[in-house]
């Protein structure tokens, strides 16, 4: 038999080696052409009297198998169209479980190997990498499992993170052999556990070195030629405390129901099905269980959301982190060492990054105190890292010394590139831009962290306009994933090029934006930030603003976010956006309240000592209870669901209009920074993919709605009427 | 329709629900036995007159599955014409056993016929029957489902009553059942129960602590802050009430429900077969009602019962006398005072759960037996009670002297 995915290797004792190595791909995953070869392997393995057992294992040295090909799974159906019936698409997805379960079983029936009638033939998996999802269930699927002894394999069953469920029977074995509760973390949290870890779960059976994991895994195979699943025998019990219906797990169940709850805030249907699959799949035989279990899996595979999911948060994602907005035919930039401008609370953040992504940083400053402290700044995270046993002490170190602190110019003499983050000035900015450029090399790309002031203005003070560009970091820049790449009116596709290929060094992701006031994150957030501040204003209750927020996914709720960024922060901006407008200034309603908390109470926020919040000493922090004696609770309260809905179209009517505004040029780069600039809803896909799902039109007439009732600012665009009117969709193969 | 009766009603003292309670030795079904045994012999009846007994249980599991009223039937020698039948609405089971059994009289279905309810709560454990509601995640995913407690928090987080407030009324709880025992106000109604060998085990309440104070209570910890927040039900509980920041937690042993053993039973028929068998009716079954409300806060049915109990009987606020409602926690009454602007001294005049307990599916006949014979102490005339139900419900019952 020829294979196109996997190589089979029979040896005389009748032992196959199965070794998974996808032609052309740097990983194994589960894609039609090994789904087609492993399905005529299991056939002939239950058939093929030569056959005695079976050796799984990859040709990869990069792993084992890292899961299902999402790509795949992201056009919302397995083999079938999307139109297929709900019995075509459950049969399409049971086909991975069937194959699996005549692996274990060789085929014979569950009532036979239970009363000890028949035996299956012995597989056993020799896991020399990471095995995650279909990669890790295949391996569940193997009656004996031996992993290499390296404390970097990962081993889990992440689906959960794209809204879908292990569907290669996970959420059964896992149950069965590391216990309900361990499953369920492993399941709802999508987060990979190590070969140690696994051992202690009882999920596999030996740790060895790496070199040795096929010769035992077939020593294993040889000396037990009759092979039974522990879920096949008779009288199997669940580990640590029985299925669903042993009144011991009840505890477990309702604990885990709860905090599934208050993680997911009934946005993550992914999560309740898997603790569903545990507990329903627990009460039943094993076929029985693999079935409920595939049926949960197609109800997720084929919804928007799950589509949505898979979308932007991996597919989209690593096209945008690959560079897919790099200008085609610019060679890659070398990047060894780049100079970071001022050594504030941003610059000192982007040394870091920098630093952790293998570049020497020239960290410079007025005062070299200043510049020191930037890179104490480095030192604290790297001793916290190595604290917690997440950073090994060399490797710190090693990092810690590429940082050099300096107030000398001629140290940026050989940078490969320029990152500014002085404060924000044009005056202080041009004096930075004059000095740099005059001692770097004429084609290193001088790229500017503002916030506030626009590129192409900035670029007016450069001598090398086509070499200057936008990078603007987000706050704190160790922990926030999104990067946005502003070109300014002049800049060339070396900067743009240089800018992407440094966003990939410090593995974050990118979006281009138009070179615009706020460009993108910064033209969406305050108006979301102020709608909850017009709903204080209004009277309705603190609480109700904070929890709608969370419910409707947002991390934190928009007040505490005011808080943290700082309400005489929002003051500051107010008052110089009134000042440069002028006349053209618009009241964004919130003007009264930032006066009377910042200038009346000094309630400016939380590194001031309090604003919405208090932030009681050693204590969770909570709404300051004084805010109702100056802005009066209104009578009427909303429901929890106008409250959510006015938070969500704040941010849609926003992040829409930069989008036909052409600041962010597609739906992708929208829904990117949404979700990794200001932590938009996750679940959504991105505010562009829900208005996609709830379709344009019903955007539209929502939006419009909510325009009459508290004002013109939740207008739709006029360019998203038009598409509403053609019947268009933002995504075009949606 | 035809009117029904209560001719009689009986129960027995409350036995702490521990192994070191007073009723702890006796089987579930013979509480049920002997009060049943109990109306047959103070009201010297023929059992063959009996049709139906229908008792309350919420636990039927173990010794108090298989239909327990029939198996108390057979075990207290009535004639085996009369049939029994096991009913659950959790907390208001044993009311709910009352208004079928009046049911059945107003239909024509039954002469006379016996409601009740057992709990043996140190025997069979609360939660023993499991349940899809809170375990299956589908189910408890749709319902938020949270703890009792929990939802007994937030009513007092939502409708303002501190740990102060709740503590005095529990406080008042132990003073008024005190009160009442020690002025024979139970009398009438109580049945020692006895031990196989004939001898008195238990001849009153176990749990009252009449010197019960607010400094004993200030020191006790509140019982649901560790699994609301720990276990995410104050997180669940908030997703559906949005309004509120934070769950403070004031409930604890002491300012809730007692959990003990106790069976109750009354005598429910027509005037006909009253007459028949020479009984003097003691109050009349005006109306009744269920409902259903939210799940999550759970516990404020009562408020809706009462209102729906008093439409269905034609009658408003005023033309009621005294209030029960049973004593689940203490927010749960002051909300329903509250809510309908009732009086402390209307309501639970003689004490309740706080002090006495609550044996699950009994308390509702018990609480019934109680106005019926405060009723005729105080000669006032009409009585409603009514319980908070699990699963966001309300039973209430309307009675009047005859």
């Amino acid at each position: 038999m020829t294979y196109k995915a996997m190589k089979v290797e029979i040896d005389s004792d009748g032992i196959a080696l199965v070794t998974i190595d996808l032609p052309g791909q740097s990983m194994n995953v589960w894609n039609a052409d090994l789904m087609a070869d492993f399905a005529a392997f299991v056939e002939d393995f239950a058939k093929n009297d030569k056959i005695t057992g079976a050796v799984i294992t990859s040709g990869k040295p990069s792993g084992f198998l890292a899961g299902a090909d999402l790509r795949m799974l992201g056009s919302g159906a397995v083999g079938v169209g999307k139109d297929a019936s709900p019995k075509q698409q459950f049969e399409a997805a049971f086909n991975l479980n069937r194959m699996l379960r005549m692996l274990e079983t060789s085929g014979k029936p569950a009532k036979a190997l239970e009363k000890g009638e028949a035996y299956a033939k012995p597989v056993a998996a020799a896991v020399n990498g990471l095995a995650l999802g279909g990669g890790l269930e295949l391996v569940l699927a193997c009656h004996y499992r031996v992993v290499a002894d390296n404390p970097k394999i990962q081993l889990g069953v992440p689906e959960v993170q794209v809204g879908l469920l292990p569907g290669g029977g996970g959420t059964q074995r896992l149950p069965r052999l590391a216990g309900l509760q361990n499953a369920a973390m492993m399941a709802t949290q999508g987060k990979p556990i190590d070969p140690k870890t696994a051992l202690g779960y009882g999920i596999v059976q030996e740790v060895v070195p790496a070199g040795e994991v096929v010769a035992k895994a077939k020593a294993w195979v040889k000396a037990n030629p009759k092979a039974v699943q522990p879920w096949d025998k008779k009288g199997f019990k669940f580990p640590g405390g029985g299925g669903a219906m042993d009144p011991r797990s009840v505890q477990f169940f309702m604990a885990a129901n709860a905090m599934a709850q208050r993680e997911t805030n009934h946005n993550y249907p992914a999560v309740q099905y898997i603790l569903s699959c545990l507990y329903e799949g627990s009460i039943v035989p094993f076929d029985t269980a693999i079935r409920i279990e595939s049926k949960y899996f197609v109800k997720l595979l084929t919804s928007p959301q799950t589509r949505n999911m898979i979308r932007t948060l991996f597919i989209n994602k690593q096209a945008a982190e690959k560079g897919e907005q790099r200008p085609k035919g610019v060679e890659k930039a070398v990047l060894k060492k780049v100079g970071v401008l001022g050594a504030g609370m941003m610059g000192a953040g982007i040394a870091y990054v920098t630093a952790k992504g293998g570049a020497e940083v020239v960290l410079l400053d007025r005062d070299q105190a200043y510049a020191e402290k930037g890179k104490g700044y480095s030192v604290g995270l790297v001793e916290k890292a190595v604290s917690r046993g997440k950073l090994a002490k060399d490797k710190g170190d090693e990092m810690l010394a590429r940082i050099t602190p300096t107030t000398d110019y001629n140290a940026l003499k050989d940078v490969d590139l320029i990152i500014e983050a002085v404060f924000e000035d044009p005056d202080v900015k041009a004096d930075v831009i004059k000095k740099t450029e005059a001692v770097i090399g004429k084609d290193v790309i001088f790229a500017s962290n503002t916030s506030t002031l626009p590129i192409t203005g900035l670029a007016k003070h450069s001598e090398r306009p086509e070499q200057f560009i936008g990078i603007h970091f987000f706050s704190p820049v160790d922990k926030m994933p999104l990067v946005e790449i502003i070109p300014g009116a002049r800049s060339g596709d070396k900067a743009l090029a240089t800018a992407l290929d440094y966003v990939a060094m410090i593995k974050k992701t990118p979006i281009v934006v138009k070179d615009t006031r706020g460009f993108y994150t910064n033209r969406v957030v305050p108006p979301y930030l102020n709608e909850a501040m017009l709903m204080v204003a209004e009277g309705i209750k603190p609480a109700l603003i904070e929890n709608a927020a969370k419910l409707l996914g947002m991390p934190v709720g928009p007040l505490a976010l005011t808080d943290e960024t700082s309400l005489e922060l929002g003051l500051r901006i107010m008052n110089s956006t009134k000042k440069e407008l002028g006349a053209d200034y618009k009241p964004s309603g919130v003007e009264d309240l930032l006066e009377t908390m910042v200038t009346k109470l000094g309630r400016k926020g939380r590194k001031s000592g309090g604003g919405f919040y208090e932030y009681p000493e050693g204590g969770k922090k909570h709404l300051w209870q004084g805010l109702s004696d100056y802005f009066p609770l209104a009578k009427d309260q909303p429901t929890a669901d106008e409250a959510k809905e006015r938070i969500l179209y704040a941010q849609l009517v926003a992040a829409a209009q930069c989008y036909a505004d052409g600041i962010v040029s597609d739906p992708q780069s929208a829904d990117l920074g949404a979700i990794f600039g200001w932590g938009f809803a996750p679940w959504t896909g991105g505010p562009m993919s829900y208005i996609d799902t709830i379709g344009v039109d019903s955007f539209v007439r929502k939006a419009e709605s909510l325009a009459q009732k508290y004002g013109a600012r939740f207008a739709p665009p006029a360019k998203f009427r038009e598409m509403a009117e053609k019947k268009e969709t933002l995504y075009k193969a949606a | 329709m035809t009117d029904a009766f209560i001719y009689d009603a009986v129960r027995t003292p409350r036995g702490k629900g521990k192994a070191d309670g007073s009723l702890h030795e006796i089987t579930p079904v013979e509480l049920a036995t002997q009060v049943l045994q109990a109306v047959r012999d103070r009201n010297n009846i023929d059992t063959a007159e009996i049709d139906d007994v229908v008792m309350g249980c919420v636990s039927p599991v173990g010794e108090q599955g298989a239909v327990i009223p029939r198996t108390a039937v057979l075990n207290a020698g009535f004639a085996e014409t009369t049939a029994g039948v096991h009913v659950d609405r959790f907390c208001a089971s044993a009311l709910e056993a009352i208004n079928l059994a009046a049911a059945k009289v107003k239909a024509g279905e039954a002469g006379m016929t016996i409601g009740g309810g057992v709990e043996s709560m140190s025997r069979v454990p609360m939660g023993s029957d499991g349940g899809a509601w809170p375990t299956d995640p589908a189910v408890a995913f749709k319902t938020y489902f949270v703890p009792q407690g929990v939802s007994a928090d937030l009513i007092a987080t939502k409708y303002g009553f501190s740990r102060d407030d709740v503590d005095a009324y529990a406080v008042e709880s132990h003073k008024r059942a005190a009160k009442s025992w020690s002025e024979g106000r139970f009398a009438k109604s109580i049945v020692p129960v006895k031990d196989v060998l004939g001898a008195e085990v238990l001849a009153h309440d176990e749990t009252i602590r009449p010197n019960t104070d607010m400094q004993s209570l200030g020191g006790l910890p509140p019982s649901f802050a560790m699994i609301g927040e720990n276990f995410g039900f104050d997180a669940v509980a908030l997703q559906k009430h949005a309004e509120i920041e934070r769950i403070v937690h004031v409930h604890h042993a002491g300012n809730s429900s007692g959990i003990v053993d106790g069976a109750a039973a009354v005598l429910i028929g027509n005037a006909e077969m009253g007459k028949k068998l020479g009984l003097k009716p003691r109050a009349r079954i005006r109306a009744a009602a269920s409902i259903g409300t939210e799940p999550t806060i759970m516990l404020t049915g009562p408020e809706f019962a009462a209102q729906k109990v008093l439409k269905n009987a034609g009658m408003t606020k005023k033309d009621i006398d005294l209030w029960e409602l049973n004593e689940a926690f203490a927010a749960v009454v002051l909300r329903f005072m509250q809510a309908l602007d009732i009086d402390h001294s209307d309501i639970n005049v003689n004490g309740g759960a706080i002090a006495m307990g609550h044996p699950l599916g009994a308390t509702g006949a018990m609480i019934l037996g109680t106005m019926v014979d405060e009723l005729e102490r105080s000669g006032k005339e009409t009585a409603l009670i009514t319980l908070c139900i699990g699963g966001g419900m309300g039973t209430a019952t309307i009675i009047e002297r005859v």
